[in-house]
C-alpha cells in the first residue's frame, strides 16, 4: 500500500496532467480568474492606501480662524487671551496676513503676481488644535469659536478627511459586492470546467466505478484540478496587483510631493497576499466540488 | 463435476442466487424466480439465447443492478441490500470481464491494467509487478506501451481478462468472452479461463458459444427467457449433478 503522501502527490500530478492536456483552455481560465480577482483586490490595495492617508490627516485636527480684516493688534491680544483660556483648546498659532502672504507666494510660485497687489487680501488667522478628534466635538467648538467677536470665518481643516472617510466607507462595501460577485463568477468557472472535464472522463468514470473505485478516489483529481487552477488564478491576481502598483508608484511619488508629503503607496502585505491565494484556491476547490458532487452521481454504470 | 479438482470447496457458496426477479422500468421481466449456487471454486457457464438475462444476472452478481425480489449473496453477503458506499470494496473481490471491454483507449495497455491496483492503492512497484504478471498471463507483455486500439479484438479480450485479474479477485465473471473471437482464439480465452479454475477462483462465464459447451466438464446453467431452464454438468450424467448441494437447489428450479 502506497503512503497517502506519495497517493495524493500522484493524483496531483494527474490533475496538472490533465491541466496540459488543453493548455489553451487551462491559460485563458486562469487568465480570467487572475483578471477577475485583481479588480476587487487592487481595488482593495488602493482603499487601504487611501485610508492611511485619511486616517493621517483626521489623527490632528485644526480649526482655522479667519479673522476680521480690519482687526486691530488688541484685537488680536482679545482673541488670542480667549483662546487660551478655552478647555478645549489644546494649541495655538497666530499667522500673520504678512506671514501668510509670504507662504503663499512661496508655495505656488505666484510671487510675481502677488508683488503686483495693491494691498494684502489675506486676513490675520489663528489655527488652533483642538483637545478633541470626535467629529462631533470639533463642529460644536467650530460653531462656538464663530461666536467670538473678531473672528470672520472659521474652518475645521479636516472636515474633507471626514467626508472623504464617509466615501471610503461607502467604497469599501461596492468593493465588497463586486468581490463576492466576481467570486460566485469564478465558482461557476471551475464548476463548468468541472462539468466539461467529467464529461470527457465519462468512460474512465464509469469503468472505475465498476472495478471498485470509490466516489471519494474518483472525485478527488476534479477536486486537485479545482484547487490548482485557484491557486493559479490567484498566483496570476497577485502578480497582475504586483505589477499595476510597480506601475503607479512613480506617478503617485510624484504626485505626493506636490502636496509635500512623504505618502507613499504600500503594497500588498504578506499576510493579505497569502489570503487572496488561498481564497483563490478555495473557490476553485468550491468550484469543483459543487460539479462533481452535480455530475457524478448522473455517471453510474449499467 | 470436475470432482477431481480440490480447488472446489463443496458446500461453501461462493454466488447464491435465492428467488431472483429482476423487472426493468417498463414492466418487462429480465429474470423470474433464479435460484442457484456456485460453490467456492467453482467453474460453471451461463447460457442461453440473447435476452435470456445472462448479462442481467452477471450485472446483479455485482450490484451494477438491483433484483426487485429475492436475494443475492456474494460470498455469504447480502449484495443486493449493499449501501452504495459498500459496493466498491464488493467490486474490488470481482473481477469483470465485460461484453464491450470497456477499455480505455486515452492511456497504454499498461495503464489500462494498472488502473484497479491505482484504486486500491497499490505502490508503483508493486502494482507494476502484478500488471506485468497478469499482462504475461494473457500473453501480452511485449505489447505494454501500446494504444488498446491497436490491439485485434483477442488481444483486446486477453487484455480485459488481464486488467480484471490483476487484482487477484476470488470470483471472475465473463460476460460473453468469446462472443466475437474465432474458434482459435475462444480456445485460448477458455484456458486461459480454466487456468484460473485450477488456483481456486470462482468462474461464472455466460456464453452462447455452442462449440465452447460442447464436451465441457463445467456446470452449465441454461436461461429461457429470465427462468433457470437447465442447469447441467454435460460431460457427466444427470445424476450425478444432483449430487452437488450446488446443483440440488438449481434442479428445484429447472
Amino acid at each position: 500500500m502506497m503512503s497517502a503522501l506519495t497517493a495524493h502527490i500522484g493524483v496531483m500530478r494527474t490533475a496538472v496532467h490533465r491541466m496540459f492536456a488543453s493548455p489553451l483552455a487551462g491559460f485563458l481560465n486562469i487568465l480570467v480568474i487572475g483578471i477577475a480577482l485583481s479588480l476587487p483586490a487592487g481595488m482593495y490595495v488602493l482603499l487601504q492606501n487611501a485610508q492611511g492617508v485619511v486616517a493621517q490627516l483626521s489623527a490632528a485636527p485644526q480649526i482655522s480662524l479667519f479673522l476680521a480684516m480690519n482687526a486691530t493688534t488688541e484685537d488680536i491680544a482679545q482673541i488670542r487671551m480667549q483662546l487660551a483660556k478655552h478647555p478645549g483648546v489644546k494649541n495655538i498659532a497666530f499667522i500673520s496676513r504678512t506671514e501668510a502672504l509670504t507662504t503663499l507666494g512661496q508655495g505656488t510660485g505666484l510671487d510675481d503676481v502677488i508683488a503686483g497687489l495693491e494691498s494684502n487680501p489675506l486676513p490675520d488667522a489663528f489655527v488652533i488644535t483642538p483637545d478633541s478628534n470626535n467629529a462631533r466635538t470639533l463642529e460644536a467648538l467650530r460653531n462656538e469659536l464663530q461666536q467670538i467677536p473678531g473672528v470672520d470665518l472659521t474652518q475645521l481643516d479636516s472636515a474633507w478627511a471626514y467626508k472623504l472617510e464617509a466615501i471610503l466607507d461607502f467604497a469599501r462595501i461596492a468593493v465588497l459586492v463586486l468581490a463576492s460577485l466576481l467570486s460566485l463568477g469564478l465558482i461557476a468557472i471551475t464548476f463548468n470546467t468541472i462539468r466539461l472535464q467529467i464529461l470527457t472522463q465519462r468512460d474512465e468514470i464509469q469503468v472505475s466505478k465498476l472495478i471498485g473505485a470509490t466516489d471519494a478516489f474518483i472525485r478527488r483529481p476534479f477536486l486537485y484540478f479545482g484547487a490548482i487552477q485557484g491557486l493559479l488564478g490567484g498566483l496570476s491576481a497577485w502578480l497582475i496587483i504586483v505589477a499595476s502598483l510597480l506601475l503607479l508608484r512613480q506617478p503617485i511619488a510624484a504626485l505626493s510631493q506636490l502636496y509635500a508629503s512623504n505618502f507613499s503607496l504600500q503594497p500588498l502585505s504578506f499576510s493579505d497576499s497569502l489570503s487572496l491565494i488561498l481564497f483563490s484556491v478555495y473557490l476553485g476547490w468550491m468550484g469543483a466540488w459543487l460539479s462533481v458532487a452535480r455530475h457524478l452521481s448522473q455517471i453510474e454504470p449499467h | 463435476m470436475d470432482r477431481s479438482n480440490p480447488a472446489v470447496q463443496r458446500g461453501r457458496s461462493m454466488i447464491a442466487f435465492n428467488q431472483v426477479s429482476k423487472r426493468y422500468p417498463g414492466g418487462f421481466d429480465v429474470l423470474k424466480n433464479v435460484s442457484f449456487e456456485l460453490a467456492k471454486g467453482e467453474m460453471a457457464f451461463l447460457t442461453g439465447h440473447s435476452g435470456a438475462g445472462k448479462s442481467t444476472l452477471l450485472k446483479l452478481i455485482a450490484a451494477i443492478e438491483r433484483p426487485n425480489t429475492g436475494s443475492v449473496l456474494v460470498n455469504n453477503q447480502n449484495v443486493s441490500v449493499l449501501k452504495s458506499g459498500a459496493l466498491p470494496y464488493l467490486r474490488r473481490n470481482l473481477g469483470i470481464i465485460f461484453q464491450d471491454h470497456k477499455l480505455l483507449f486515452d492511456r497504454n495497455v499498461f495503464d489500462n491494467v494498472q488502473l484497479p491496483l491505482q484504486i486500491c492503492g497499490f505502490d508503483h512497484k508493486e502494482s507494476s509487478k502484478r500488471v506485468r504478471a497478469a499482462l504475461d498471463k494473457v500473453g501480452l507483455l511485449g505489447r505494454e506501451r501500446a494504444n488498446p486500439i491497436a490491439l485485434s479484438g483477442g488481444e483486446q479480450q486477453r487484455l480485459c481478462i488481464a486488467r480484471a485479474i490483476v487484482n487477484r479477485p476470488s470470483i471472475l465473471l465473463a460476460d460473453e468472452p468469446t462472443g466475437s473471437l474465432d474458434a482459435e482464439y475462444a480456445e485460448e480465452i477458455m484456458a486461459i479461463f480454466k487456468s484460473f479454475h485450477q488456483v481456486g477462483v470462482t468462474l461464472l462465464i455466460s456464453t452462447h458459444d455452442a462449440s465452447v459447451l460442447r464436451n465441457t466438464q463445467f456446470r452449465v446453467i441454461e436461461l429461457k427467457q429470465g427462468e433457470i431452464q437447465s442447469s447441467s454438468a454435460p460431460a457427466d450424467s444427470a445424476q450425478t449433478t444432483s449430487t452437488s448441494p450446488a446443483a440440488l437447489s438449481t434442479g428445484a428450479q429447472a
